[in-house]
């Protein structure tokens, strides 16, 4: 599987998902006269959301179970160690002894992703010197991902929440910050695109990157831009009807589902391609997100020198005894004047 | 020394088969995947070209039986048939499933990454060999993709296409040779967006090898030493004793007088353990000489063990039991000894172990010892941060005593020397031990500079033959992995006139040397109990005109003495 197989691969697999609910939703009902929005409307959000669920938290509670028999930070600054050598906030986050700078360190990690923003690229080639260069473009390009990402998932509630949480509304206002368009255009779908984009290239133009990526890298990155472009091309190009759509999700959210006349097959492009994005992410490298949260060099403190940690699994010590090794080396200890808990045998007893 | 064997002594250079340093970095062009046409690495395991140079020799069976570890028989890596036992893939899959439900790093590591690719090229042997499988995160999936074959539904069913492939014996070879190109030196942890430790992987996959008999004998040889006579080296106690007494001679005549530690006497408040790496070979040796002259101008009341005469632990390198194994004599032996607390050498991964092991595996088996945290009878100070282990760092104590001003220093004696601080990896990223150092140096040397800050503290570079692949026969790997290091050392040589390369680990020791005079013959490699005790003044010392190596002090050159 190298990087083109790779892209034609994942690419054919969003493809074709975007052909099945076109099918279902367009071709059948205009070839053959069937209806299928019940099932891209309802039940296969239905399953996509239980398969989420149940598979996310069977995943957690499988790495949950499994025990962390030692304690093993990666410590990134100064041990507290004797009194007057520094240990600030710095190093409290960064080598934390307590649970307060875990919690630091943790919050840190994964709201601001700490550790891809300290990242430096090697400039090395042909020439004998090593240079170190700052390298903030993938941590941008990731927290631009995110959290626009999450902007988007929270500017969605407005279609499954009535009345809505008060802090919908201001999000949209921020996001629509520069009313240049009718409809306000949110800066955060069109970042969101950039950011994938933008992810993708990245796959695609550093030699490194594509070396090591497989279609469970493409795959996701080509769906959740698909899932954006189609979202961008309801708002703004086929102006989806936003009132029998809000009917329709909020009969999902209380459980009396319903499919409303009017609403475009674009929408159920769109429902359909999350779907299938949230029945993929417990078995993907999405997992990342609930994983972050329970990594052992991350989420633990440096602290195993203060406080025993305990192995549930430890075995029992085995071990060159001291007693054998002096019954090996006795003679040898004795003439080199070590000394012993037993002494040598006689020679006669020794015969 | 009986049991050392010949190959254990490091070939000259010009046995080292190598190139020159600047054709060694010609060759490390890492944009030669440029069109993504080539065969995908799922696919490559059988191409996989096992180079001479890049890695250590297979293990002797004796070594395999002395310790009762699986598959003991002469084999060679070089040979198509490396003699694995009939159901060795049911064996590593086993191996496999049984760790993934004892740690939970293990399988969150197989389970998260995402191939950013942050670790890339954060990894000294890729920089030095710009072989792609050295990339971490390509290291760990070639874990991975055996890990999903195996394990998880989705690369059951769709195999390549979920990144998943079959075990098979080139995939096992393909394993070996690129575990053993890792040094375990957690660097890449440190910029993983997840913390993802690919010294945890290969420590499991370590592991698995060793199931089915893949060890190699630097590794296996120590361990074997280690378990029988008490140290790495395979030193017997007479001949530890003797060894000791050496440096006694030595120290002798520098400051005019002999000093008279003791050996395994009971009743000793403190049991100083170092790695035997530093009786055993230079420059360790003279830091070794530094322990014994800064205990002496203290009086302190300790003493050697030959039993517990191994600080390091190749058992870290080999197993987690075999890590127990080997740790355990600390705790027995200070017990037996009835000391009060530990106090431990230079030395890397033995503080990896000591900090992050020690206590949760073994303090078991320091129940009804006299052990108490440990106070410096010196100064009085608590190390409370060593309260449950009870072992203390030799450069905490030391940063203690002069920050105490317990110790009569003349760092003029030092001025000859351009100093730089190389962090072992295990001290910095498993610990974080980055000011004590530092400030013994700074104490003791009047000339000290710091090297670039990506290569120090918790971003410092492995010396490249850490965890056990120290020997000869790897030597290409060394110097490629040494590369960064020496790159660093190389700047601040030229900008500075450094000449001197300061360090606390053992491994470091052994190796850099090499690394120096291969990459920057002006730098030296010392420890920095050696820099301490060329400081130190001792109460009736005669006049010093020698250092510790025998070499004139400065402005002592035309000394009698010399």
């Amino acid at each position: 599987m190298n990087a083109i197989l790779s892209l034609i691969l994942s690419g054919g697999v969003v493809s074709m998902l975007v052909a099945i609910p076109l099918l279902g939703v367009w071709a059948l009902p205009h070839v053959f006269g069937i209806h299928l929005e019940w099932l891209f409307g309802i039940v296969i959000p239905y399953f996509a959301v239980i398969i989420f669920f149940v598979g996310i938290v069977y995943k957690v509670v499988q790495w949950g179970k499994c025990p962390v028999p030692f304690r093993i930070p990666s410590t990134c600054a100064q041990q507290k160690s004797l009194p007057w050598i520094k240990y600030g906030y710095a190093e409290k986050l960064d080598n934390p002894v307590s649970t307060a700078g875990v919690v630091g360190r943790m919050i840190l990690e994964v709201l601001c992703f700490r550790s891809l923003f300290k990242n430096t690229r090697v400039e090395f080639g042909s020439g004998e010197t090593i240079t170190y260069k700052s390298a903030k473009w993938l941590w941008l390009g990731a927290m631009a991902f995110h959290y626009c990402f999450l902007v988007v998932i929270l500017r969605h509630l407005r279609f499954f929440t009535e009345p809505m949480p008060f802090f919908v509304p201001i999000i949209e206002k921020v996001d629509g910050f520069f009313q240049f368009f009718l409809p306000t255009v949110y800066q955060s779908g069109l970042l969101l695109g950039a950011a994938l984009t933008f992810l993708l290239l990245r796959r695609l133009l550093d030699p490194k990157l594509r070396y090591i990526s497989l279609v469970a890298d493409y795959f996701p990155l080509f769906l959740i831009l698909a899932i954006v472009k189609t979202g961008i091309l309801m708002r703004y190009v086929f102006k989806a009807d936003v009132v029998s759509i809000k009917e329709l999700t909020m009969g999902l959210v209380t459980f009396r589902p319903v499919i409303p006349e009017g609403i475009s097959v674009i929408f159920y492009l769109h429902i359909f391609l999350v779907s299938i994005l949230f029945a993929y992410f417990p078995f993907s490298k999405l997992m990342h997100m609930a994983g972050v949260f329970l990594s052992p060099t991350r989420n633990l403190s440096n602290n195993s020198r203060i406080v025993r940690h305990i192995n549930p699994w430890n075995p029992p010590p085995k071990y060159h005894t001291y007693e054998a090794y002096e019954d090996d080396f006795r003679e040898k200890m004795i003439e080199a004047g070590l000394p012993v808990e037993k002494q040598a045998a006689s020679p006669a007893a020794k015969e | 020394m009986a049991d050392i064997p010949k190959s254990w002594k490091v070939a000259p250079p010009k046995a080292w088969n190598l190139t020159t340093p600047e054709e060694l970095v010609q060759d490390t062009d890492h944009r030669r995947y440029t069109l993504g046409l080539e065969k995908g690495w799922l696919r490559t395991a059988p191409d996989v070209e096992i180079k001479k140079g890049m890695h250590c020799h297979a293990a002797l069976p004796k070594r395999l039986e002395d310790v009762g570890m699986p598959n003991p028989r002469n084999w060679s890596v070089m040979d198509e048939d490396w003699k694995l036992p009939k159901n060795w893939k049911e064996i590593v899959l086993e191996g496999f499933k049984d760790r993934l439900e004892r740690f939970r790093s293990f399988k969150l590591f197989m389970d998260i990454c995402v191939r950013c690719g942050a670790c890339a090229d954060k990894c000294h042997f890729f920089i030095g060999s710009a072989d792609p499988k050295n990339m971490p995160v390509l290291r760990a999936e070639l874990f991975r993709s055996v890990y999903r074959k195996y394990f998880t539904t989705a690369g059951k069913v769709l195999g390549p296409i979920a990144g998943a492939r079959e075990l098979t014996t080139d995939v096992l070879k393909e394993w070996w040779y690129y575990l053993y190109q890792c040094t375990e030196c957690r660097r890449c942890s440190v910029f993983c967006p997840y913390g993802i430790d690919t010294a945890e992987i290969t420590l499991m996959g370590r592991e698995l090898t060793n199931l089915v008999g893949l060890n190699i004998d630097w590794i296996a040889a120590p361990v074997a030493f280690c378990n029988r006579t008490g140290n790495h080296m395979g030193i017997q106690p007479h001949a530890y004793k003797d060894m000791i007494e050496f440096f006694l001679d030595e120290i002798e005549t520098i400051i005019g007088y002999r000093i008279e530690p003791t050996f395994n006497r009971k009743g000793a408040e403190i049991l100083f353990i170092t790695p035997s790496g530093d009786v055993f070979g230079d420059p360790g040796t003279y830091t070794a000489m530094g322990y014994l002259m800064l205990f002496e101008a203290l009086g302190l009341d300790y003493t050697w063990s030959t039993y517990a005469s191994e600080g390091g632990n190749f058992g870290l390198f080999t197993s987690h039991d075999m890590m127990k194994k080997l740790n355990a004599k600390m705790y027995a032996e200070a017990k037996r000894l009835g000391v009060k607390w530990i106090l431990g050498g230079e030395c890397g991964h033995m503080w990896r172990v000591v900090n992050q092991y020690m206590g949760t595996m073994n303090l078991d088996l320091a129940e009804g010892s006299k052990m108490e945290e440990p106070v410096s009878p010196i100064t009085g100070t608590k190390f409370e941060n060593a309260k449950s282990t009870k072992m203390v760092h030799i450069t905490e104590f030391t940063a203690d005593l002069i920050k105490h001003n317990k110790l009569k220093l003349d760092p003029s004696r030092n001025d000859h020397l351009k100093v730089t601080y190389h962090d072992s990896c295990n001290p910095a990223r498993a610990m974080g031990l980055l000011e004590e150092p530092r400030y013994v140096i700074k104490n003791v040397c009047n000339n000290f500079y710091e090297m670039p800050p990506n290569t120090i503290r918790e971003q410092t570079y492995c010396c490249g033959g850490g965890s056990g692949l120290n020997a000869g026969e790897d030597m290409e790997l060394r110097m490629r992995g040494g590369m960064p290091r020496a790159n660093a050392v190389k700047y601040v040589n030229e900008k500075y006139g450094v000449n001197k390369l300061a360090c606390v680990c053992a491994i470091d020791r052994a190796v850099l040397p090499n690394t120096m005079e291969y990459f920057v013959p002006e730098v030296d490699v010392t420890g920095i109990h050696e820099l301490v005790a060329n400081a130190l003044i001792l109460e009736g010392e005669k006049e010093r005109t020698i250092d510790l190596r025998g070499e004139p002090l400065p402005g002592m050159e035309e000394s009698e003495d010399v």
